[in-house]
């Protein structure tokens, strides 16, 4: 048995086919994870996020500190509750984990990093910390949702304390705000509007009860990963890991390569491939002919190279199979897969396949 | 889960058989099977013609987390092949031993049933997994 979350009775009693995940025990579906998805899509639907590891930082120097960590500079977060996505890297320039850091004062920050890579994560931050003085402290006696769909903030709203529910309903994109023990962001993993809400474990059964009563529907970590993929946000883990540079993983828009005089863990080891042309290329697949990719087939382009699947599945919204794929540098929009022996054709397509309930690519 | 269909018969990778009245069998997955997958979107159909092994890969059925084989539960030949399964691959999931059928074989050999399992057998097979 691994941890159970605040809300491990409620997916039982929903009916939840639960599964290891990073040591966790989460529901993958409650009975169709496709059903899951397009509620999403076109209406609401909450996760159990709680495995996913908070981390608040504090101190004078914070700001330096994130400023070293972290590929992406959080210099560029001036008002409360910004938020920002970035990865952190090793000094060879690989992705240790990718993390949403939110901006809480100017000597205090937080963290929200993957539930799998938490006690490297939680290692490296600390070890990092001490020459800045920065006090590291997480979080685990919270609960998390995120409630996310096009009616998501509609229906959520009821759940907040009323005191804090208009300026909840006001949070713009990527901006989170503290609302009394509670901690609401307009952010996501699934292409849709949303809310993920931090709160304290005791008020997780109440919050569940009330979406779901409310009509959001409870969603797995399948459905989770069918959403992201069509929003072609990338997975720890399989889209990249430490061996990887965020160049490579379709992630150089967390870089921020200026100001160039200043010094993040990993920069002069992206640097030296920021230019080379033998840099891969990290891109989406429309699968054209039947079937389904899969994380790991072969990705054949003829007369230049080879590549690979990081994440392939099928697209619920689209009826066709979609993946995210690293691939060898060249211009060129048209390659095939390997699929049990036979070569499938796909065409490279420009990414997100889908946001906010619609299709962005040719079909 | 449903109760099993008691005219059937089991293999412990989860394929039921139905003897037809012309001597061939009608081959599927069981509702256990088809519910342990999720929802099926494709389904990769052999040749008619094709021959094939007691145990051999015949299909491949995706649900949006997996890819499984199915196996041919007896040796044979494939006889027909479940077209409508091509655009609507979910009819696995809504109706696993009736419109989900998946292939139909002719026989290379008189059918042993011995070599697979009982409604009753099979239903002890998914007790013992359940415990």
């Amino acid at each position: 048995m691994g941890s159970k979350t605040p809300f491990y009775d409620k997916h039982v009693e929903s009916g939840a086919r639960i599964v290891d995940f990073g040591g966790w025990d989460m529901p993958l579906h409650y009975g169709s994870q496709k059903e899951e998805h397009h509620a999403v899509r076109q209406n609401a639907g909450v996760f159990d996020v709680s495995h996913m590891t908070i981390v608040d930082l504090a101190g004078e120097r914070v700001r330096a500190f994130l400023q070293f960590l972290l590929a992406n500079d959080v210099a560029k977060l001036k008002d409360y509750g910004k938020a920002l996505y970035t990865s952190m890297l090793n000094e060879e320039g690989g992705v240790i984990d990718d993390l949403i850091v939110y901006f809480l004062g100017e000597t205090a920050y937080r963290l929200v990093v993957n539930a799998a890579t938490r006690e490297k994560d939680l290692a490296w931050i600390r070890r990092q910390a001490e020459a800045f003085d920065v006090s590291v402290s997480e979080r685990p006696e919270l609960a998390m949702v995120a409630v996310q769909g096009p009616r998501a903030r509609e229906l959520a709203a009821p759940c907040i304390d009323a005191e804090f529910r208009d300026a909840a309903l006001a949070l713009k994109p990527f901006f989170g705000m503290e609302a009394g023990e509670w901690f609401i962001a307009r952010t996501g993993y699934t292409g849709e509007d949303g809310w993920e809400i931090v709160m304290p474990a005791a008020d997780a059964h109440g919050v569940w009860d009330r979406l779901v009563a409310a009509g959001v529907a409870p969603a797995g970590l399948g459905a989770r990963d069918t959403l992201r993929l069509e929003a072609a946000m990338n997975l720890y883990g399989s889209d990249m890991d430490e061996t990887i540079s965020p160049l490579e993983a379709g992630l150089e828009w967390t870089v921020a390569w200026e100001p160039a005089d200043r010094d993040f863990i990993g920069r002069s080891a992206i640097e030296a491939l920021r230019n080379s042309p033998d840099r891969q290329r990290f891109v989406g697949l429309l699968l054209e002919d039947k079937g389904v990719l899969r994380n790991h087939q072969k990705v054949v382009v003829q007369g230049v190279g080879e590549g690979e699947i990081t994440s392939g599945g099928f697209s619920p919204t689209i009826g066709r199979s979609i993946a995210l794929a690293r691939v060898p540098a060249g211009d060129y929009d048209r390659a095939q897969v390997e699929v049990r022996g036979k070569m499938l054709n796909v065409r490279i397509v420009k990414t997100p396949f889908v946001r906010n309930g619609q299709v962005r690519i040719d079909v | 889960m449903s109760e099993l269909p008691g005219d059937l018969l089991y293999t412990n990778d989860h394929e039921w058989l139905r003897r037809e009245s012309d001597g061939s069998v009608t081959v599927g997955i069981t509702d256990h099977a088809a519910t342990a997958l999720g929802d099926l979107v494709y389904v990769e159909l052999p040749e008619v013609g094709q021959d094939v092994d007691a145990g051999g890969e015949m299909a491949v059925v995706e649900s949006v987390k997996a890819a499984s084989d199915v196996y041919a539960p007896v040796a044979g030949s494939v006889a027909a092949v479940n077209d409508d399964l091509s655009d609507d691959p979910e009819k696995i999931n809504a109706d696993p031993y009736g419109d989900g059928w998946i292939v139909r074989m002719t026989l290379a050999d008189a059918l042993d049933e011995s070599e697979l399992m009982t409604p009753d057998e099979y239903q002890q097979l998914l007790d013992e997994l359940d415990d």
